[in-house]
């Protein structure tokens, strides 16, 4: 039983003016072990601040979340993270990045040098082992980073809109990429983004959230993933049940944003 | 020799170059607009055109050039010299190089200044009218005793003749003067030119800065006028125009001032006939003699300086062309460079200094420039191990037996070897000012970097250690370093210690300043990604922060080597026996201008040295600066 279990989180900042900012409120979900959940969410909604509670970054103001009957108390190696600029660290060679994780917890060079090369098979970046990270494009890069990820076989990984920052072809390959490693692991994955397809392409379960006080608005139980695994994103993109659950999800945020440049004028 | 053929070298590498510059702006591609920075890339040719143009400047400022193409150049303007010297005074006396006569100046000046006097005194409340009177009837006297001197009539027949005399050597001068046949000596006095010109030095930094005795002919000819115009000049001068009417109004005045002065106490009224006193007296010395008595004079002396300007023919050209800025000056019989070529030294000097100094047998002031010595590794270990290690031994220090001997024992035998007295097998250890300059530099540096980092790091990523540290660093670091070199070498001394220490005070507060930046512009997602990677905080700080700060902290270094360098030299001029600095005050003492260039060169290229490997290791260790 590794089920993430999210019990009444809330989330209180002090603003520089001493007023209570509620960022998260509620949150209360369950995740069952290989589930690949994507959050969806105008901006400053809390889905990075409910990520880092996850993560063990940040301490919730009340509730707790717990991983597999534990509670989450701080950052560990069964919940990897993968940034959405990849985070890695440049003076290091792609191995050495890959490797970070193990060389850590003073594994067997030789054996971590085997794990290495399979996962860099997997992700795609086989002979590029020796390269350093500044010479990679956005998109190896966050190979590398799910690679440096997976290679501690987390129990679950967190996405920080991920894909966010790459070009249109390498973002679609990327999914391609996420989704089957999601299948091939088995892996609880949670995966924020602000794009709206990207959420319905990848989420079997979706949240989309609101903001003010953050919350989760309304939840989605979809096929789309589990049908990209065996055929053309693409296609799927063009559905029509796709398409009509995205406008749906649009008009949606389009709502909340309004709402909130009201208030805010 | 060398010096000529550098130069043309130099002039063909910059006219080649130019030319290499103007081909490749042809080939250029047409997209290499204005502002692109791809047009400031290469340009290999233009250095070569900067450095000809520094060298070019050098020896050309330095009369290098000079010296090398015309090496008895020198020497001739020195002759030429010593004629103007001598004629210098007496041309004072005529319009030719002021505007007035002097005499006329000077019987101008003098009118001005009696009829000052006479109103000051009149005007003045504390004197007594009587004293008024007697003051301005001295200074009315006075007045009247000029024309005693500028009146023809009163004029001695002597004094006509020396004149006339004068002016007949003068004139034989100038006709003499020409001639191949000129000068002509005695034998005696050709051999004590003969005897003087072998002891005479060439014309540089060793002996005399300009050699004084001629060796040319053309010198030779200006050496015996500047003589003759010297005995001219000296009889002209010991003339006075004292005529029996001048002395009969002299001594009224004076027994006037004499008679006033007998009954008078010190005061007022002292000053104001000392000041008379004077003006009479400048009248006396004065060589003031009626209008047109010395034009015959002055036309001899005109002729002359045309006919001795002539004479100098290309010398002049090659004063004007190859002596910047100056020339050669005589003062007697000595000659010097006025101009850059004093502080300026030639290159061909400096650089025969040099290669003297780098000799290990002479160096500087005893100890050698850069050079190598043999040290036991004996005084290596006594020095590296410290001392207490014997104390802790188990045990105790022999005490003398009574044979009156000492029998060591364990204890004794380690205190041996800690304090480094046993024999040992000897290596080269390198020793010499710049070896030292450069220690100092290296321990400091490296003392700033084993402290500050760390602490750096420390401050960067704590709050505690942050405000703890920041106070004492803050204080201390805006002080100049040399601010606390007094202090410093007090307490350390003016040895290594101090001056180590004084470059630590300094590459610590840059080191820490430049590590705290790097670890607080750590980026937060790296520091997350470890953690969620499983590292320690050690290992964070070790694996992440660390090379994450390494571009600030070698930036820093940089920044710390240029302070430590200025601070040394600086440190090493206040106080110390050895290193760079020291050379430079020493000779700055005894004003070896060469000696000072050289110690400016050698700083400048150990400064480059440093840079230039830390560039090497920048580039080497963090590669992925600025492409993150």
């Amino acid at each position: 039983m590794s089920d993430l279990v999210s019990q009444k989180v809330n989330m209180i900042f002090k603003s520089l003016k001493g007023e209570d900012v509620h960022a998260l409120k509620d949150i209360t979900f369950t995740l069952k072990k290989g589930e690949l959940l994507t959050v969806l969410g105008p901006s400053g909604c809390g889905k990075t601040t409910l990520l880092n509670i996850a993560a063990g970054f940040l301490r919730p103001t009340s509730g707790s979340i717990n991983l597999g009957g534990k509670e989450i108390n701080g950052p560990g190696v069964e919940r990897g993270m993968v940034f959405q600029q990849g985070a890695l660290f440049e003076w290091l060679t792609v191995n050495e990045n890959v490797n970070f994780g193990l060389r850590m917890k003073k594994e067997d060079p030789i054996k971590t040098a085997k794990k290495v090369e399979e996962w860099l098979d997997i992700v795609g970046l086989k002979g590029f082992g020796n390269t350093p990270t500044y010479q990679l494009s956005g998109g190896m890069q966050q190979r590398v980073a799910l690679a440096r990820c997976l290679i501690n076989d987390p129990d679950l990984i967190l996405m920080d809109e991920p894909l966010g920052a790459l070009d249109a072809l390498t973002r679609e390959k990327m999914q391609s990429l996420v989704l089957k490693i999601w299948k091939e692991t088995g892996k609880t994955i949670i995966l924020i983004t602000h794009s709206v397809e990207e959420a319905l392409l990848l989420g079997e379960r979706v949240y989309v959230m609101a903001p003010r006080p953050g919350r989760i608005h309304k939840e989605y139980k979809l096929p789309f993933a589990s049908r990209g695994l065996k055929g053309d994103l693409r296609e799927i993109k063009n559905d029509k049940e796709f398409v009509s659950k995205r406008e749906e999800i649009l008009t949606m945020i389009w709502d909340m944003e309004e709402e909130i440049m009201g208030k805010e004028i | 020799m060398i010096t000529g053929f550098i130069t043309f070298f130099t002039i063909f590498a910059v006219v080649g170059a130019i030319l290499y510059g103007r081909k490749l702006i042809k080939t250029e591609k047409s997209d290499a607009v204005f502002g692109n920075p791809e047009r400031a890339k290469g340009g290999i040719h233009w250095v070569v055109v900067g450095s000809s143009f520094l060298l070019l400047s050098w020896l050309y400022y330095s009369w290098d050039i000079a010296k090398s193409f015309y090496p008895k150049s020198a020497n001739e303007l020195c002759q030429v010299a010593k004629v103007n010297e001598s004629l210098l005074s007496l041309k004072y006396l005529f319009p030719i190089v002021e505007r007035q006569h002097k005499s006329t100046a000077i019987i101008k000046r003098e009118n001005i200044n009696i009829e000052d006097k006479i109103i000051l005194i009149q005007n003045d409340p504390d004197l007594k009218d009587q004293d008024k009177e007697i003051f301005t009837n001295i200074l009315r006297d006075t007045k009247l005793m000029i024309p005693s001197l500028t009146d023809e009539r009163y004029l001695e027949d002597n004094i006509k003749n020396t004149i006339n005399e004068l002016t007949i050597r003068l004139n034989q001068l100038t006709t003499d003067f020409p001639k191949d046949s000129y000068p002509k000596f005695t034998t005696e006095e050709e051999d004590e030119i003969n005897e003087g010109l072998k002891k005479q030095l060439g014309w540089g930094a060793t002996g005399m800065e300009v050699p004084p005795l001629p060796e040319s002919k053309r010198g030779l000819k200006f050496h015996a006028a500047a003589a003759e115009l010297n005995s001219i000049s000296d009889e002209f001068f010991e003339m006075r125009n004292h005529n029996p009417e001048y002395l009969r109004q002299s001594e009224a005045i004076f027994g006037e001032i004499k008679e006033y002065m007998d009954g008078l106490d010190d005061g007022r009224e002292l000053d104001y006939i000392k000041d008379i006193k004077k003006l009479v007296r400048r009248i006396e010395y004065a060589s003031i003699f009626p209008p047109k008595t010395l034009d015959e004079l002055e036309n001899a002396i005109r002729a002359f300086d045309k006919v001795q300007n002539n004479e100098q023919g290309n010398l002049r050209t090659i004063d004007i062309l190859l002596f910047p800025a100056g020339t050669i000056v005589a003062s007697g019989p000595q000659c010097s460079e006025a101009g850059p070529g004093r502080w300026l030294p030639k290159p061909s000097d400096t650089f025969r200094i040099f290669g003297e100094m780098l000799k290990p047998s002479v160096g500087y002031k005893m100890i050698p420039m850069l050079w190598y010595e043999m040290m036991g590794v004996n005084r290596i270990v006594g020095f590296v191990l410290p001392d207490w290690i014997a104390d802790i031994m188990p045990g105790k220090y022999p005490v003398h037996n009574q044979d009156g001997t000492v029998d060591p024992n364990f204890k004794s035998r380690m205190l041996d070897i800690v304090t480094g007295e046993f024999e040992a097998f000897k290596i080269p250890v390198p020793t010499g000012h710049i070896w030292d300059s450069f220690l100092r530099v290296f321990l400091g540096l490296s003392l700033g970097i084993i402290f500050g980092v760390p602490l750096g790091l420390f401050m960067g990523l704590n709050r505690f250690a942050k405000g703890f540290f920041d106070p004492m660093v803050e204080l201390y670091r805006p002080v100049p370093p040399l601010a606390w070199a007094p202090l410093v070498i007090t307490v350390f001394g003016i040895d290594n210690v101090g001056k180590v220490f004084l470059l630590f005070m300094v590459s610590f507060s840059i080191m820490i300043i430049s590590a705290r930046a790097g670890a607080s512009g750590t980026q937060l997602s790296k520091i997350h990604a470890a953690h969620s990677l499983g590292a320690s905080r050690w290992q964070i700080i070790r694996e992440v922060i660390f090379p994450n700060s390494l571009p600030e902290i070698l930036t820093g270094i940089r920044v710390a080597v240029g302070m430590c360098w200025g601070t040394l030299v600086a440190a090493e001029f206040l106080a110390g026996t050895t290193g760079i600095g020291f050379v430079e005050n020493v000779a700055r003492k005894y004003m070896q201008y060469e000696v000072i260039w050289i110690t400016i060169f050698v700083m400048g290229m150990l400064g480059l040295l440093f840079d230039i490997t830390i560039r090497k290791i920048i580039d080497k260790t963090i590669p992925w600066r600025g492409k993150g």
